[in-house]
């Protein structure tokens, strides 16, 4: 595939009137999916829709001629890991846009799991300042959900929300005590807060380094059963039910712990989901011979929790696609499978991967597209993810056919973790578009 | 002044908590806790209704002004007061505190105050002494002569309790000073309203006839009456709130937030005050606001009243039974 190149955008980088003509407009907040145009002016959308077509425009309206491609808002995902601060050998927020960008990602929110804990005014004030910095993808924080992660003492959640945190997480660890959680999820509603849970029973989970059953068998591996995360998700949401807070799951990975979100949200819970591309794309049988770019946390699962996620998607049970980006430095996979780190990158496979879900035949793409862009920015209140008159000008141009082999040297990411290493795949960002300001493009 | 001989519209031999009794009786109590006020205004505060009758303060919690207070109403009225304070880290509950409640019993008293950390200690006493039973706060349950304090207060101040919007706000499910004015002001006909962070509102709360709300400045609009409760320091360690930081923010009582409420608002306080967790310095030294010093004083005219009022049930009853 073409390498692309970067222009960061600078505050007081001059704006200018652009028009994007020619292209077909995917808007799921709307329903659009036409052919048609976009106008944008300085950081905003001005205009969209079929009738825009290059004509008629003032003067000095700079016309992007899209080619016919694919243009829709600039994709959403809410879960990455940026490793900055502190583990800045895997990961940086700047390597974190550069991959963004490369894969159609606008706005990112990210995980509180840095070293220090993003757990403070300071830690969310720090993210933004130096997302602003480097000017790539829009960051947001989740902060910690827990003092130090530790499970035990909640944060400051009214003072973090008002500093800019998006929502509270413990991250990739789980807020494994009952009354904590129940706590988490009352004092949180006080303020309209959400709760996010990855949702895995600890104490089942614990030693485990891929899915139980048969594989783990055969390798001599230490399983996690699926129902470390059905556990959890029942028992939290009896939480739900008695609090009456506001829940997301993330990665969610089993077939069981799909119909147990899917039976509360007809019973009118208010809980969202997402879950991330290896689940619905690939299984258990990728860990191969001791693959340790697919020991992801939760495991990969069976064929039929697999094929449970793709009917989650499709159904509308699972609202949203996140990369669950984790980058790694080769030291931390280059060991044996039960050593090795558990995650992998994802940011710039995301919407190629996702896409398998319309080529297969699963979903619609205004439909996929929705859980990358009006989904996840719904469920995150972001106000993102849409292209209407007003909305910022975080826009995705790619051509949805075009085929590429996953390279994981040839990421932007600094880690080149990726599960997907070595898969074909359909789907090719050519522009990025952040507050009008065009920060990524890929040659044909 | 009072007439001991006629009898009160408050006929119960306990004083157990708010919850049961009428308006009426409600009425009467602070009707006669009125007349008790002037007469601590005075020279001369010392009456003879309780002379020869025995008074026992027994406290299992820390208690300075309630125990002080109910110590000089006994004084006042002539009785004679012990004061029994005993630490429950020393003694086991159930069992002892009967076995102190029939030691007691054997020396007669006429009365007996208790405060106790479990909920329903009085109501057990109670229903083992022969004498009238006081509660002076047990557990998270009631704390009647609070609440009877506090309304004696509004209502010197503002007339009529009906119709008046009160916000209570803070600890909510840990407090029986909410519990007890909650029923007393429901009852009375005012507008109670409770403003708390969720973690620290007890699950049904709104049916006790309260109006729930999170926010503070939504909670204190127009309202004539603002009640400030104290935060215990334990509820940091049950994650009941992230910080004393967090909580001043967003649930502590300062001119901001205070500026919702009608412009002559009554600040009130049960005591002790943390400054500077539930309650701005500041605001809580405001007299042009703050009533919190008149509680203290409306506190010993309330508790005069209940003693005098079950001291001569007791004796009209013990009469009856000759």
């Amino acid at each position: 595939m073409v390498a692309g190149t970067w222009t960061a955008a600078m505050p007081d980088d001059p704006l200018t009137r652009t028009a994007y003509v020619n292209a077909r407009l995917l808007d799921p907040a709307s329903g659009l999916d036409a052919s048609g145009g976009i106008i944008t002016n300085g950081e905003s959308i001005v205009d969209a829709g079929p009738g825009i077509d290059g004509t008629g425009l003032p003067k000095k309206t700079e016309i992007i001629d899209c080619g016919g491609l694919c243009l829709a808002p600039g994709l959403v995902d809410i879960r990455v890991q940026i490793r900055e601060p502190g583990e800045e050998h895997k990961g940086t927020i700047e390597s974190a846009g550069m991959s963004a960008t490369a894969g159609g990602v606008t706005t990112m929110v990210c995980l509180p799991n840095t070293m220090p804990v993003i757990q403070d005014m300071s830690g969310v004030e720090f993210v933004a300042r130096r997302a602003r910095k480097i000017g790539l993808s829009k960051i947001y924080p989740y902060a910690a959900a827990t003092k130090d992660l530790e499970g035990a003492e909640l944060t400051e959640m009214g003072l973090l929300a008002e500093a800019g945190a998006v929502a509270f997480t413990d991250g990739d660890k789980v807020i494994k005590d009952a009354q904590v959680m129940r706590r988490a999820l009352t004092y949180a509603k006080t303020f309209g807060l959400i709760v996010i849970q990855r949702p895995e029973e600890p104490s089942l989970a614990r030693g485990g380094v891929m899915n139980s059953g048969e594989m783990a068998t055969r390798l001599g591996l230490t399983g996690i059963p699926a129902v470390a995360e059905i556990i959890m998700v029942e028992r939290d949401l009896r939480l739900v039910e008695m609090t009456g807070g506001r829940l997301h799951f993330s990665n969610i990975s089993t077939g069981e712990a799909v119909r147990a979100i899917g039976a509360a949200k007809a019973r009118g819970f208010d809980i969202t989901c997402d879950t991330a591309p290896p689940y619905f794309a690939l299984n258990e049988a990728s860990v191969g011979e001791y693959r340790t770019f697919a020991k992801l946390s939760p495991p990969l699962r069976s064929e039929a929790d697999r094929l449970a996620v793709v009917q989650g998607l499709a159904d509308g049970t699972i609202d949203c696609i996140a990369s669950d980006h984790a980058p790694h430095d080769e030291d931390s996979k280059r060991l044996p499978f039960g050593e090795a780190a558990f995650g992998g990158v994802g940011l710039e496979t995301l919407l190629p991967v996702s896409l398998e879900l319309y080529h297969n035949g699963h979903m619609k793409l205004l439909d996929l597209i929705a859980k990358l862009t009006s989904g996840p920015a719904d469920v995150m209140r972001l106000g993102a993810g849409q292209l209407a008159k007003g909305a910022p000008a975080d826009l995705s141009l790619f051509d949805p056919d075009q085929g590429w082999q996953v390279d994981a040297d040839e990421l932007a990411s600094k880690a080149k973790n990726s599960p997907f290493d070595g898969r074909p795949v359909q789907g090719v960002v050519r522009r990025t578009v952040i507050d009008g300001r065009t920060v990524f493009v890929r040659g044909a | 002044m009072a007439d001991a001989t006629e009898p009160s519209a408050y006929s119960h031999r306990h004083l157990l908590g708010i919850e049961g009794l009428s308006p009426g009786e409600i009425t009467a109590l602070l009707d006669k806790s009125n007349i008790f006020v002037e007469q601590n205004r005075a020279a001369d505060k010392k009456l003879d209704s309780m002379l020869g009758r025995t008074v026992i303060n027994l406290f299992f919690e820390g208690s300075t002004r309630t125990r002080t207070s109910f110590e000089l109403a006994g004084k006042r009225l002539s009785a004679d007061v012990i004061n029994m304070s005993v630490s429950t880290s020393s003694v086991g509950k159930g069992e002892t505190l009967i076995d102190t409640a029939m030691t007691l019993n054997a020396m007669h008293p006429d009365v007996l105050v208790v405060r106790h950390g479990q909920s329903g200690a009085a109501q057990l006493l109670s229903e083992k002494m022969n004498c009238a039973v006081i509660n002076a706060g047990d557990g998270s349950h009631e704390h009647p002569t609070q609440a009877l304090l506090d309304a004696l207060t509004m209502r010197r101040r503002r007339g009529d309790l009906a119709g008046l919007r009160i916000a209570i706000c803070g600890d909510i499910a840990h407090s029986r000073v909410a519990r007890s004015n909650i029923l007393l002001l429901v009852t009375m006909g005012a507008e109670v309203r409770v403003v708390a962070p969720l973690t620290l509102l007890p699950p049904g709360i709104e049916n006790l006839g309260v109006e729930v709300f999170h926010e503070m400045k939504a909670g204190l609009s127009n309202c004539d009456i603002v009640m400030m409760l104290r935060l215990q320091n334990e509820r940091m360690d049950g994650n009941y709130i992230p910080s004393i930081r967090e909580y001043f923010h967003f649930f502590g009582l300062d001119y901001d937030k205070l500026s919702a409420a009608k412009p002559d608002a009554l600040i009130m306080h049960p005591g002790p005050a943390n400054r500077g967790v539930e309650i701005d310095s500041v605001v809580a030294d405001d007299f042009s606001r703050s009533v919190i010093r008149e509680q203290v004083e409306m506190g010993v005219a309330v508790r005069m009243a209940c003693l005098d009022i079950l001291s001569a049930n007791l004796a009209a009853e013990t009469k009856r039974n000759l």
